[in-house]
């Protein structure tokens, strides 16, 4: 039948041969490759046309420079100024944010996931508290800290401690009763259970924690950073914001959310890491 | 009774577990009343009972997994269960899942071992999602035994298993409890599976055992007299 004939020669049938993630039935009369050029296709499209605009006079530079003047700006702030100083500080902000809110939302985790004292005693109270939405706080972080690298670090903590506090008991909530019963059964001690067992299977919610945190690590460090820093990215921003610099502004915008990207890519680097035993996340084997 | 059975060589049998008038309630619901239960080293006793009759609540309370609310029990520090369920743990290899517990420093040799016994000697680095069914209960087999048990727990441990798969099951596990003699305690629903491998089968019945068999010279036990006590035929009148 032709009616066959057609089908065989429009379906793309998966195929071992031809990589990964070709394992779907889903109509395709395009090779992946062909598919992945297109969804590039859009947002090329858009930024040509966005500088055929600006070069054509249709678009302010006031109101958005062309994109090839911010890679100009890129380069010459790279260069002459200190747009790596500020991204370096910027950074360093986010990391030690990060890592503080993280040791502590893991260990109150932790403490609460394990001990139902801990849990009647604090629990409560936390989630009291993440019922604010962090950002409310700056003003109050203000006045207590002033405006300086200790409220910038503080908020980008507070931002991180919740969700990472929240997804690690959450985890080792759902840990299977049965593998626990089963390392007792073994004769585990405590530290075993935890090391061997616990952590293992929470594991994958505290990671999903870390991706969440990330965002919002970065979401606190903007608004930080756009009220009295001298300097950072977002320094940079609103100094520039001062002298009407769109073209500095755009280029810290871009940089905010290539870094997004970056902490997306960590977050799922380390996923298919440890967990790779996990049949949702590890790499196809 | 079994000391007539034995060579006069070995001295009396060592018990693996003795349980005493053991009382287990769930609230208050009692379960198991006034139960009483031996088993020796080197047996093999398999325990039937309709649904619901408490043998999965007295293998947990002999594991030690459960609190009890009477009676006594004399069992080994450390038993050995086998659930029905295999689990491994999916984030460990399978000789760290066989590992899981074993404080011995030739840990890695001891459990190539075990998987050798259970013929999975070349997959000590392979991961428990890769197995089959048959091949992750042999693993939670082998997990039993590296700890060389005085005393072997088997909950059902080849309900989930095709009929095939049980019947090589059942010549793996025969083998490895004649290599390494400890008390099993077998709970199964299979009549059949319980007269194959077991010396002695018992009954469960309102809490306490209520029936006992004794595999006879030919090692066999009668199969009707244990459907009746199990009410599946028309039983005999009990008095
Ligand atoms: N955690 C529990 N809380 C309350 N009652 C329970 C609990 N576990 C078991 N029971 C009750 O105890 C009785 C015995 O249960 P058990 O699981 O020991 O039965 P079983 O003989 O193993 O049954 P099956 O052959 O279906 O596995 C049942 O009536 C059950 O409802
Ligand atoms: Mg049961």
């Amino acid at each position: 039948m032709s009616n066959l004939e057609q089908a065989a020669g429009t379906i793309d049938l998966p195929q071992t041969t031809s990589g990964a993630g070709s394992g779907t039935w889903r109509y395709r009369a395009l090779s992946p490759l062909a598919l992945q050029a297109l969804s590039w296709l859009a947002p090329v499209l858009l930024i040509v046309i966005w500088e055929a605009a600006a070069q054509g006079g249709y678009l302010s530079p006031q109101v958005l420079p062309a994109p090839s003047k911010v890679i100009r700006t890129a380069v010459k702030l790279t260069t002459q100024g200190t747009l790596l100083n500020d991204l370096g500080v910027s950074l360093l902000r986010a990391a030690a944010g990060f890592a503080i809110g993280g040791a502590a939302g893991f260990a109150l985790g932790i403490l609460v996931g394990f001990s139902a004292v801990a849990e009647a005693l604090i629990d409560r109270s936390i989630q009291m508290v993440r019922a604010i939405p962090f950002l409310a706080m700056l003003p109050l972080v203000i006045v207590w800290l002033g405006v300086g690298e200790a409220e910038k670090v503080f908020l980008v903590a507070l931002g991180v401690t919740f969700p990472i506090y929240i997804n690690t008991t959450l985890g080792i909530r759902q840990v299977d009763p049965k593998l626990i019963e089963l390392g007792r059964v073994q004769d585990l001690s405590t530290l075993q259970l935890i090391r061997r067992i616990i952590l293992p299977g929470a594991l994958p919610s505290i990671l999903t924690g870390v991706r969440y945190a990330l965002a919002t690590a970065w979401l606190a460090l903007v608004v930080a950073e756009t009220i009295g820093a001298q300097s950072g990215l977002g320094f940079l921003a609103m100094d520039a914001r001062e002298f009407l610099r769109t073209d500095v502004i755009v280029l810290t915008i871009v940089i905010y959310a290539l870094i997004g990207v970056g902490a997306d890519l960590i977050a799922r680097w380390l996923e298919r890491r440890l967990l790779a035993w996990h049949p949702n996340y590890g790499a196809a084997r | 009774m079994t000391v007539q059975f034995a060579p006069p060589s070995q001295s009396a049998p060592a018990p693996a577990v003795i349980v005493n008038g053991l009382r287990r309630a769930y609230g208050d619901r009692t379960v198991i009343e006034g139960l009483d239960l031996r088993i020796e080293r080197g047996e093999f006793v398999a325990l039937l009972g309709e649904s619901g009759c408490g043998k999965t609540t007295l293998l947990r309370a002999l594991a030690g997994l459960d609190p009890v609310q009477g009676g006594r029990i004399i069992a080994p520090r450390r038993p050995a269960v086998v659930f029905q369920e295999h689990r491994l743990l999916p984030w460990d290899s399978l000789w760290r899942n066989v590992a899981l517990g074993l404080d011995v420093p030739d840990a890695r040799a001891r459990v190539a071992a075990a998987l050798a016994e259970v013929g999975l000697g070349d997959r000590l680095d392979d991961w428990p999602r890769n197995l089959s069914g048959g091949q992750a209960q042999r693993v939670a087999l082998a997990r039993a035994l590296v700890q060389q048990p005085e005393l072997l727990l088997l909950d059902e441990p080849f309900a989930a298993l095709d009929a095939l798969t049980r019947i090589r099951m059942h010549a793996l596990v025969r083998e490895l409890v004649a290599n390494h003699r400890p008390g099993v305690l077998l709970v199964t629903h299979d009549v059949d599976e319980a007269i194959t491998l077991a010396d002695r089968i018992l009954v469960m019945r309102d809490g306490r055992i209520a029936y006992e068999h004794r595999a006879n010279d030919s090692g066999t036990i009668a199969r009707g007299d244990l459907l009746a006590e199990l009410g599946v035929l028309a039983a005999p009148a009990h008095g």
